[in-house]
């Protein structure tokens, strides 16, 4: 819980990594290249004193995950997201049963969300029942762009993606985190496009779409996408960290954000270890549109800062939020298109 | 180096100035993704050697594959120069985008197996883009100068004050093959018919959106390339222009925000 001016905020921090991005563990090239660029991304948007060495940065371990998460950061619940990139990492980035090891020791701390791989067919998913009922998985985290064998990347709108997002269905994953990173396959598509998440999202309304880092580099796409189907969410990992270093960009994402979605569907998340979430949510609740912008987008309210940075999530996952926390019921209307517009230009 | 290489030099920088980034729409000589051109005699002639540089190892590949192959069409059609070699650096797909490139072989060849066709459609859809970013751009001066809304449905681009904006919309519209003379209407779509009045408000909000991603993605690219290369990236002797000494700013951006919001 974090308390400032005598406003509390319950803090569910939506995307958090335990990885092994260390020379030992990197499989080749595209593994020394992975980590390298994660760290360009954390020295490029992190305030000074807070940017690691790279040797820390590559592999930091539990205590240091549980001391800046819990200790330092404020953070209530923390929620892993696997990202296994096995073709170029030995033993995998960061595996849904390195997550659960930690989550076991700290039940109240963590919640372990899965994944899949819609290339790997039958045995996949009798590998994610397995991985259910082990973990107890409530979520999944999708990486579009892993690569695999000869296989560079996959959409959601692959035939094997419709069996698996069947069987979440089926096995009561209601949560399905979606990472748009760059595809190789089809490499004349743009790599970052979203238009299959509108796809699944109208097959499975059932099911809840949180796109990580809102679609970025295609925030117009996933505000357009996201307007029209009420069970697609925003996570903001990745576009937190620019309340930094530039903040009137950071003031129009969220802006455009609230503008397109609405206050319920976006979740706050550090990615953790590429950010600290102490600078982040420190910055979040200070932070204000700039005076000569408010004429155009409003501002932000404490309430809705509360939403972001717990409430949403916690609603997702069925965490319970404390009174002082709780932001009162209103009515919601996440249903209501704000596009009305003429159809999207391509 | 002679005065006439100078003036080649000069000249490959000119047409490398005239390749943009697909996804941003500037050119990469003020991205700084040109790491040297250099000007070289050898046996087969004069020719330029060009390094390209990217924000990160994974930057899209179809992206880079089109800067390069640009790069180098524009290259060969500088008069004097008998060849021009074109190589990008530091990514993870250089060799196939450089080996494709020098090959003239396409792009779905250069990644066999793993590309259904070329790149037209991709680029055209930046390019329409990059067109209702700068048709907002245009809008939302002449908003600020107390245009009203639904003036600007009929509204011709000749009616329009000259100004910064209004050249890269007029720039913005040739690239997409659409009409663009002073008769034209301004407020068009990306196949170059008139939005009605009604619409267009609805249009020029989400135009806004498509701005600000884009705005926003330039400036997280600056950031990366700083990041990966440090600020100091003057080019070694003998190059054509240091990739420092592009020219940040522009009509799209204003330099003055960019300073303000990276520090």
């Amino acid at each position: 819980m974090y308390t400032k001016d005598g406003e509390s905020y319950f803090i569910v921090d939506s995307h958090v990594h335990l990885w092994d991005g260390s020379p030992e563990n990197q499989a080749n090239r595209y593994g020394k290249g992975f980590i390298e660029c994660f760290y360009d991304y954390h020295r490029n948007l992190s305030p000074e004193e807070w940017v690691w060495p790279l040797e820390k940065f590559e592999k930091y371990g539990e205590a240091t995950l549980m001391k800046d998460l819990f200790e330092d950061g404020y953070v209530d619940k923390a929620i892993f997201q696997p990202t296994y990139l096995t073709d170029f990492f030995t033993n995998g980035f960061n595996t849904t049963e390195q997550d659960g090891l930690l989550a076991e020791r700290y039940p109240d701390k963590f919640i372990v969300n899965g994944a899949w791989d819609p290339r790997d067919g039958e045995a996949g998913l009798e590998a994610l029942e397995r991985l259910t009922q082990r973990w107890k998985l409530r979520g999944v985290k999708l990486y579009t762009a892993e690569w695999k064998g000869d296989s560079k990347g996959w959409k959601l709108t692959d035939d094997w993606s419709y069996r698996y997002l069947e069987k979440c269905r089926e096995l009561g994953i209601r949560n399905i985190h979606v990472h748009k990173g760059p595809t190789i396959y089809p490499l004349n598509r743009d790599a970052f496009d979203v238009a299959d998440v509108d796809d699944v999202a109208t097959a499975f309304p059932e099911l809840n779409f949180i796109i990580e880092h809102v679609g970025l580099p295609r925030l117009e796409d996933f505000c357009w996408i996201a307007t029209q189907e009420p069970n697609v969410y925003g996570g903001l990992a990745v576009a937190m960290p620019f309340i930094h270093s530039r903040p009137r960009y950071f003031a129009q994402i969220i802006m455009e954000l609230l503008y397109w979605l609405d206050e319920n569907r976006i979740t706050f998340a550090s990615d953790y270890a590429i950010w600290h979430p102490k600078w982040l949510i420190e910055k979040f609740v200070d932070f204000q549109v700039p005076e000569d912008m408010q004429g155009e987008y409003g501002t932000l309210t404490p309430d809705v800062k509360r939403k972001i940075l717990g409430v949403n999530a916690a609603n997702l996952y069925d965490i319970e939020v404390p009174r002082e926390a709780a932001v009162p019921d209103e009515v919601a209307d996440s249903t209501e298109a704000v596009g009305s517009a003429p159809a999207v230009p391509a | 180096m002679t005065a006439a290489t100078t003036s080649l030099a000069e000249r490959a920088w000119e047409a490398l100035a005239t390749v943009d980034d697909p996804e941003l729409g500037r050119p990469i000589t003020e991205l700084g993704f040109v790491l040297a051109a250099t000007v070289l005699s050898t046996p087969a002639g004069t020719g330029v050697d060009v390094r390209l540089r990217l924000p990160t190892y994974f930057c899209a590949p179809n992206f880079a594959y089109l800067m390069v192959a640009d790069a180098y069409d524009a290259l060969v059609a500088v008069r004097g120069l008998d060849w021009a070699e074109v190589r990008l650096t530091d990514h993870f797909a250089a060799e196939e985008i450089n080996a494709g490139v020098a090959a003239r072989d396409g792009f779905a060849d250069a990644f066999e197996g793993q590309a259904v066709g070329e790149l037209d459609e991709l680029r055209r859809t930046f390019r329409r883009k990059a067109h209702l970013a700068c048709l907002e751009r245009t809008c939302r001066k002449l908003l600020d100068d107390g245009w009203r809304i639904d003036a600007l449905a009929h509204a011709t681009l000749g009616e329009i004050p000259a100004s910064a904006e209004r050249d890269s919309l007029t720039r913005r519209r040739r690239e997409l093959g659409l009409p663009a003379s002073a008769d034209t209407p301004l407020f068009v779509d990306e196949s170059g018919a008139p939005i009605p009045e009604e619409q267009v408000e609805q249009r020029l909000r989400f135009a806004k959106t498509v701005r600000v991603s884009i705005d926003g993605n330039t400036g997280w690219c600056r950031g990366l390339l700083r990041t990966r290369y440090g600020d100091d990236t003057a080019a070694p002797e003998g190059t054509a222009q240091p990739a420092a000494a592009a020219n940040p700013g522009g009509a799209e951006t204003p330099r003055s925000a960019e300073k303000r919001e990276v520090s």
